[in-house]
């Protein structure tokens, strides 16, 4: 091994001239945000190549930690205690930077129906097994419209660790104290029901509801539409049904307050805004501020602020497009603040 | 692979004295080592960082608990151990007599041209990329099954209701798709195994039995097979530890659910699917959890590999079991 | 042998029925292969165009590119890896076969099967502790180094069985000679049995190919084309994996593509192999 370690090395030294890469991995939420829109366009604007992997929030973080990444992206933030842990190893804090906000929508395949009404109680009793069959009296009594089939009900959820279970879970958390005490919230749970099904990834869920009668699950609202699989209208804390779109989740974004190092421990669920949907995620990028922990020379670390503030700035008129809400522009004044703490060495790196 | 090893060889002592001899012969000695230490290390890795796990959850409780959150870092290995199992052993008896069948009708029956076309067949089947075998399974095998389910649960539903909690939730993924993937995938280690150890027996079983006034099949059941018995068993636990490792072809099937699975048509989940799955971004405890699964499929294969090597020592000293 | 004197129009006709189940098994067998090659022929050949092997990732809106990045690090790492696995696995069935009383082989033959039999994901884990993390980046060599692992029980098994049926006497005839015995190992034995070590070397060498799982940990993957192994690096098998479950039609016809030239891949290297055989007896 050892021989083969130095080969490999010597190899490595003399490194055949490549462009400058910088190096991410994580959330599959953002992954179309990443790959499909911000670094092709990057990309073409400065040169700088950015090798991003979705790899799921979890393993991002953990990449990170391991210092084998420039970045990760995550949909949920790091704990307080990951925070303390991670600045120990390695000497240095982890700063999010937020890129973007978007719905998780609650997708199903039942046929001939489009339009289906669900709330949170509903929705965890279903995930929680409960509630076995789409003709289960209380479902209808919430689609008094429709005429639901007498199908099993699979649950489909993430089977790696996930930003977007995160944002989920920390939904039904917050409505459903049986949801809380039974299950919890967090990137991996214990999914309870029988019929659970794990598909990896936002496209792996999206595809389990895609193939599967009768299967219910959640995704981020690109996933869904680009599927065409229909969304459930969701009853917010206002009574009211809404359904997952830029429009009411920039409702549910306004009211929000944001704290000092904008995490948002709990993220956007359960609004109190009358039009606002009541699952709204945001989706951070995690780096070190002393780059010199994951970046391999001063002028990756220099690529590296270069791009969260190409994102922050001309990233964010791109999110629309990508079916993202954009940030806020005080929310984009404080990222940015943030960015220029960052340093290599420490200098600073602007 | 049997061994034969009848040829008589002639001391090595003498031959070890020329330089270049010795200089050979240590530069192979130490790449052998070094297969050895990798595969220690590999074992002391999953071990040793999955020590952890057996210690906060004792070995018995760690082997025997059923639940597995995150949320609340209590892990237990059981679902996975049992899926595991499950999928294999299914895999290996619903693989077992087309395989055998295979072996027996290319060496006995078959033309010298078809015989070859089907070893070729064979070697092709194992060397599919088995990430192509999962997604087959998935946009082909899934689908198809679950047609088959769901008018068997059409059927069940009119006329017997009792069999509905077996049946499960007819959408095709789950541990049924997962062993007929399987299944396809040991096949052709276990035909080969099979048909090498059957081309091996000496013709003279056979004339032995046709001088009795047996039929074809009598000689191959009573001459042939049983004398070939060691190496198709070899085969068997070979298929046996290539179905315990797989892991691409079952995760995309197999409905990753980290209950105990209840019915053979519902979703389960096996050790090496777990691990691909929530290795990415376990840490702590989890880690070491996913690493002590890790560990007991080392074990498991460990074990079944050292049967086969018996059995075919045993076959490779008078040429049966 | 009380069955030899039953009815004999009985047990002819059992005779008849047992070559009808055999033939039957051999149908299910050759089945699977049929219906698996057929699906990843129809369905890639139609996904296949000229931009899948000339352009590498882009964005679904701007045409979805191809993806020869990851067959050129397809190539690359199998090729590094054959490298290596080929190396430790010949090494290793040298001394199972021309050593025979070694103290190391009861020892090295249960570690090779015990190889064999481990997940390779679980390879690519520890290359993943070992190399990765020290290293500080997910490369290319990572990734070969993984799939060399792969490698290295297949070529053994191979290479031992077919060093075994070299005859004695050639051995023989060589020390005769005067010849030293790594001569004879290298220029008489493996030259005759050549055919049979080519065959594991494609073997092993298709199995990594179609490895994904340890490549997660390992290569990393990646939307850029580079023939540097020091960089992140990608895959058809991991292509595949990702692009499978993909939203748009695009990614997963792309996919199938994928799985099309990779069982190319493995069938023209097998096909080498067995042209190979035939024209080095």
């Amino acid at each position: 091994m050892k021989g083969i370690l130095a080969v490999a090395t010597a190899t490595l030294a003399l490194g055949l001239a490549t462009a400058q890469t910088l190096t991410g991995a994580g959330s599959t939420f953002a992954l179309p945000l990443q790959t499909e829109t911000y670094i092709p366009n990057f990309t073409k604007a400065t040169g700088i190549r950015v090798n991003y992997q979705g790899v799921g929030s979890g393993a991002g973080i953990r990449q990170l930690t391991d210092k084998v990444v420039n970045f990760a992206g995550s949909d949920a933030p790091l704990t307080d205690a990951q925070l303390k842990d991670i600045e120990a190893k390695t000497g240095s804090k982890v700063l999010h930077i937020p890129i973007a906000l978007g719905p998780v929508a609650i997708t199903y395949n039942l046929p001939g129906i489009t339009d289906l009404r669900l709330d949170a109680e509903v929705l965890a009793q279903i995930m929680l097994g409960k509630i076995v069959r789409w003709s289960d009296p209380k479902i209808a009594a919430l689609n008094p419209n429709l005429k639901l089939p007498n199908l099993m009900i699979s649950a489909a959820h993430r089977s790696d660790g996930s930003g977007t279970t995160f944002i989920f879970t920390s939904y039904l958390a917050a409505i459903s104290p049986e949801w809380k005490s039974k299950v919890g919230a967090g990137q991996a749970v214990n999914w309870p029901a029988f019929s659970a099904l794990g598909g990896k990834g936002n496209p792996g869920v999206a595809a389990i509801v895609a193939q599967t009668q009768g299967a219910i699950g959640y995704v981020e609202i690109k996933f869904a539409l680009e599927n065409k699989l229909p969304m459930a209208e969701l009853k917010n804390a206002s009574g009211n049904y809404i359904k997952p779109s830029l429009e009411s989740s920039k409702e549910a974004v306004a009211g929000v307050e944001i704290p000092e190092d904008l995490r948002l421990p709990n993220q956007i669920v359960n609004t109190k805004a009358p039009q606002g949907y009541p699952i709204v995620g945001a989706t951070w990028m995690l780096v070190y501020q002393k780059q010199e922990v994951s970046a391999k020379s001063e002028a990756d670390a220099k690529a590296m602020v270069k791009y969260l503030e190409w994102i922050l700035t001309d990233g964010q008129k791109l999110n629309e497009g990508a079916i993202f809400v954009k940030l806020a522009p005080d929310v984009v004044q404080r990222a940015l603040a943030l960015v220029a703490t960052m340093t290599y060495n420490g200098k600073p790196l602007k | 692979m049997a061994t034969v090893r009848t040829q008589s060889r002639p001391s090595t002592s003498p031959l070890y004295r020329a330089f270049g001899d010795r200089l050979f012969a240590g530069l192979v000695l130490l790449l052998c080592l070094l297969i050895i230490g990798i595969v220690l290390l590999i074992g002391w890795q999953l071990g040793w960082n999955g020590a952890r796990a057996f210690e906060v959850f004792g070995i018995v409780g760690f082997l025997s608990s059923t639940a597995w959150n995150p949320v609340t870092d209590v892990y237990g290995a059981w679902p996975f151990i049992l899926g595991t199992l499950i999928t294999s052993l299914l895999a290996l008896a619903l693989a077992f007599f087309p395989a055998l069948a295979v072996a027996i009708f290319a060496t006995e029956y078959a033309p010298r041209w078809l015989g070859n076309v089907l070893s070729y067949a064979l070697e092709l089947l194992a060397s599919l990329p088995s990430v192509i075998y999962g997604l087959w399974g998935l946009s082909v095998l899934v689908p198809a099954l679950r047609g088959v389910q769901q008018s068997l649960f059409l059927w069940a539903s009119d006329h017997a209701q009792w069999l509905l909690p077996v049946l499960g939730n007819p959408i095709g993924i789950g541990l049924s798709a997962a062993v007929m993937v399987l299944a396809v995938m040991v096949i052709p280690y276990t035909a080969s195994l099979a048909k090498d150890s059957i081309a091996l027996v000496p013709a003279v079983q056979r004339e032995a039995a046709y001088g009795l006034g047996a039929t074809k099949w009598e000689v191959i059941r009573m001459a042939v097979v049983p004398y070939a018995r060691g190496g198709i068993l070899a085969g068997v636990i070979l298929g046996l530890t290539r179905a315990l490792g797989e892991t691409m072809a079952v995760v995309l099937v197999i409905g990753n659910n980290k209950n105990l699975p209840f019915t053979l048509f519902g979703p389960a989940t096996t050790i090496p699917s777990a691990i691909v799955n929530e290795f990415g971004e376990a840490q702590g405890l989890q880690l070491s959890s996913l690493l002590a699964l890790g560990f007991i499929l080392f074990l498991i294969s460990g074990v079944l590999n050292l049967l086969a090597a018996w059995i075919v020592k045993r076959m490779s000293v008078d040429g049966r079991l | 042998m009380t069955q030899i004197s039953g009815n004999l129009r009985r047990r002819q006709l059992w005779d008849k029925v047992m070559l009808g189940l055999l033939v039957l098994g051999s149908l299910v067998v050759v089945a699977p292969l049929v219906l698996v090659l057929s699906k990843v022929f129809l369905t890639g050949f139609s996904a296949l165009n000229l931009a899948f092997f000339t352009q590498d990732f882009q964005p679904v809106e701007a045409g979805g590119g191809g993806l020869r990045h990851a067959i050129v690090g397809t190539i690359l790492m199998n090729l590094l890896a054959l490298l290596i696995g080929g190396t430790l696995g010949l090494a290793g069935g040298i001394l199972l076969s021309e050593y025979p009383d070694h103290p190391v082989n009861p020892t090295l033959r249960v570690i090779s099967d015990l190889l064999n039999g481990l997940p390779a994901l679980l390879k690519g884990l520890v290359i993943y502790t070992l190399v990765v993390i020290p290293t500080g980046s997910f490369s290319g060599y990572a990734g070969a180094l993984a799939l060399g692992l792969v490698m290295v029980p297949i070529v053994l098994r191979a290479t031992e069985g077919v060093l075994k049926l070299v005859p004695w006497n050639v051995r023989e005839a060589g020390l005769g000679l005067g010849l030293p015995r790594w001569r004879v190992i290298l220029s008489l034995v493996l030259p005759a049995a050549s055919s049979g070590v080519i065959t594991g070397l494609m073997l092993g060498f298709a199995r990594a190919a179609g490895e994904a799982a340890p490549l997660y940990f390992t290569a990393g993957g990646s939307q850029y084309l580079n023939f540097n192994l020091s960089q992140q690096t990608e895959s058809l098998a991991l292509t595949i994996y990702k692009y499978a479950n993909e939203p748009s039609p695009l990614r997963v016809e792309q996919a199938w593509a994928a799985a099309l030239v990779l069982t190319l891949l493995v069938l023209i290297a097998s096909l080498l192999a067995r042209w190979v055989a035939r024209v080095r007896p």
